[in-house]
């Protein structure tokens, strides 16, 4: 269905009423808006996964918190996405994720440009509560010009769905369960070894922490780039590469 | 920040290296001549940088530097914590970890000092023994030890962000400069 010229559909985002289109998400609306909803595994131009829960906002009369990025706006809903509740919530779902993983900003790639590190400081994280995981984890430098570090990985599956869905090579997915869930390439065989890379590099683009990175970057030195995505799924929706001549 | 007994004495400030590679204390000593306005408020009673064996009786704040990674750390944490008033864990390696931490991913201690000693070229495969202290099955966070009450993120927290966490204990006026791991 197309959108309409215009957003048509009303909703109350933490006491501002606001106009959504019809496919629009709370997420969504809340960020043309220019309200923040903390998030770290929505990304625009892939599927809604709505495993990090960081997002999650209160909707009146549902009984449960929903995550904004896979909540459907309905005309009238009325959102809170600040309350006292909803932070200590996200400051622990954010302290478990760094528990769960070895993140050490000061030997990362990715130090000072993380989306993680960001989350952390942004919601007033300046310790974990949770014990420390520790969990024994293999690096992939298999592969020519990427390196892949599950100690850094959050299993946001940004990648997963980047490569599924954006390049189409569906390199990436998750194995196992629970919190022994962990990325594997093809059928599981080392990353420089996968047939079906293509060698794009919009895994590592996306990567919101330094899991994904380019070989040869050193501390601090990774830069990533994660609205590439949606620069290239619009640009193919509005057929931006065609000769307009011819269309 | 005022201690209540007796007559008005000035605040007692110590610093202490546990698991940690002296960074933070090498951060500390960047806050150069600022080092002088904090001698105006406060006293600094121990540390790395004061000539004293024993931790003192007393201590209205301490920056703890390094994880609790051995039996030495762990007496000092207990010590340090019944001491205090107010604990800091002062950069990344007490607030998380950090590189100390890095060793829990090798498996037992055992595994980590043959590893570092008996398998390093330059060692002749000897293994320490004497005088230094037994390593915890894992290096900690101070806080899963003991509480802690401030927390001062960084590897190394740059000099300006321990003179905020010091100016706001002390009361003194200052500009803030904002925190962040790594």
């Amino acid at each position: 269905m197309a959108r309409p010229k215009r957003p048509n559909v009303p909703v109350v985002i933490d006491g501002h009423e606001v106009m959504a289109y019809p496919d629009d998400t709370v997420l969504s609306v809340a960020k043309r808006n220019g309200i923040r909803i903390p998030h770290l595994c929505a990304l625009d131009g892939v599927s809604v996964y709505g495993g990090c829960r960081l997002c999650v906002v209160d909707v009146a009369e549902r009984h449960k918190l929903m995550p904004a990025c896979g909540t459907a706006v309905a005309e009238d809903m009325e959102v809170h996405t600040q309350s006292r509740t909803l932070q200590e919530h996200r400051k622990l779902i954010l302290e478990m994720i760094l528990a769960e993983g070895n993140h050490v900003c000061a030997v990362c790639v990715s130090n000072g440009a993380c989306e993680l590190q960001d989350l952390a400081v942004e919601l007033g994280v300046d310790h974990v509560r949770p014990d420390y995981q520790f969990p024994r984890r293999t690096v992939d430098a298999s592969h020519p010009k990427y390196t892949f570090d599950p100690n850094r990985c959050v299993l946001c599956t940004r990648c997963v769905r980047t490569c599924s869905e954006v390049e189409g090579a569906h390199v990436w997915d998750v194995a196992g369960r629970a919190n022994g869930s962990y990325l594997i390439a093809d059928l599981g065989q080392p990353w420089g070894e996968a047939p079906s890379c293509t060698w794009c590099g919009k895994c590592v683009a996306v990567c919101p922490t330094g899991a994904l990175a380019w070989k040869g970057k050193a501390v601090g030195e990774m830069r990533h780039d994660p609205n590439l995505v949606a620069f290239l799924t619009s640009a193919r929706d509005e057929g931006e590469w065609l000769d307009r001549e011819t269309m | 920040m005022r201690r209540t007994n007796s007559a008005p004495s000035r605040p007692r400030i110590a610093t202490i290296w546990l698991g940690g590679c002296s960074g933070c204390h090498m951060s500390f000593v960047d806050l150069d001549e600022w080092l002088f306005e904090l001698r105006r408020h406060a006293d600094i009673v121990y540390g790395p940088l004061v000539d004293r064996k024993d931790f003192p009786e007393d201590v209205d704040a301490v920056l703890v530097e390094g994880s609790v990674t051995n039996t030495d750390n762990l007496e000092l944490a207990h010590q340090l914590r019944a001491r205090s008033k107010v604990v800091i864990s002062f950069g990344d390696c007490a607030v998380t970890g950090n590189v100390t931490a890095l060793r829990n991913l090798v498996g037992e201690p055992g595994e980590m000092v043959y590893r570092v000693y008996a398998e390093h070229p330059d060692r002749d495969g000897q293994m320490p023994s004497e005088v230094i202290p037994d390593l915890l099955p894992q290096a900690l966070p101070l806080h899963h030890v003991v509480p802690v009450d401030l927390f001062l993120p960084g590897c190394p927290p740059p000099a300006p962000r321990i003179r905020d966490a010091l100016t706001s204990l002390l009361g003194i006026d200052d500009t803030p400069h904002g925190i962040r791991f790594g």
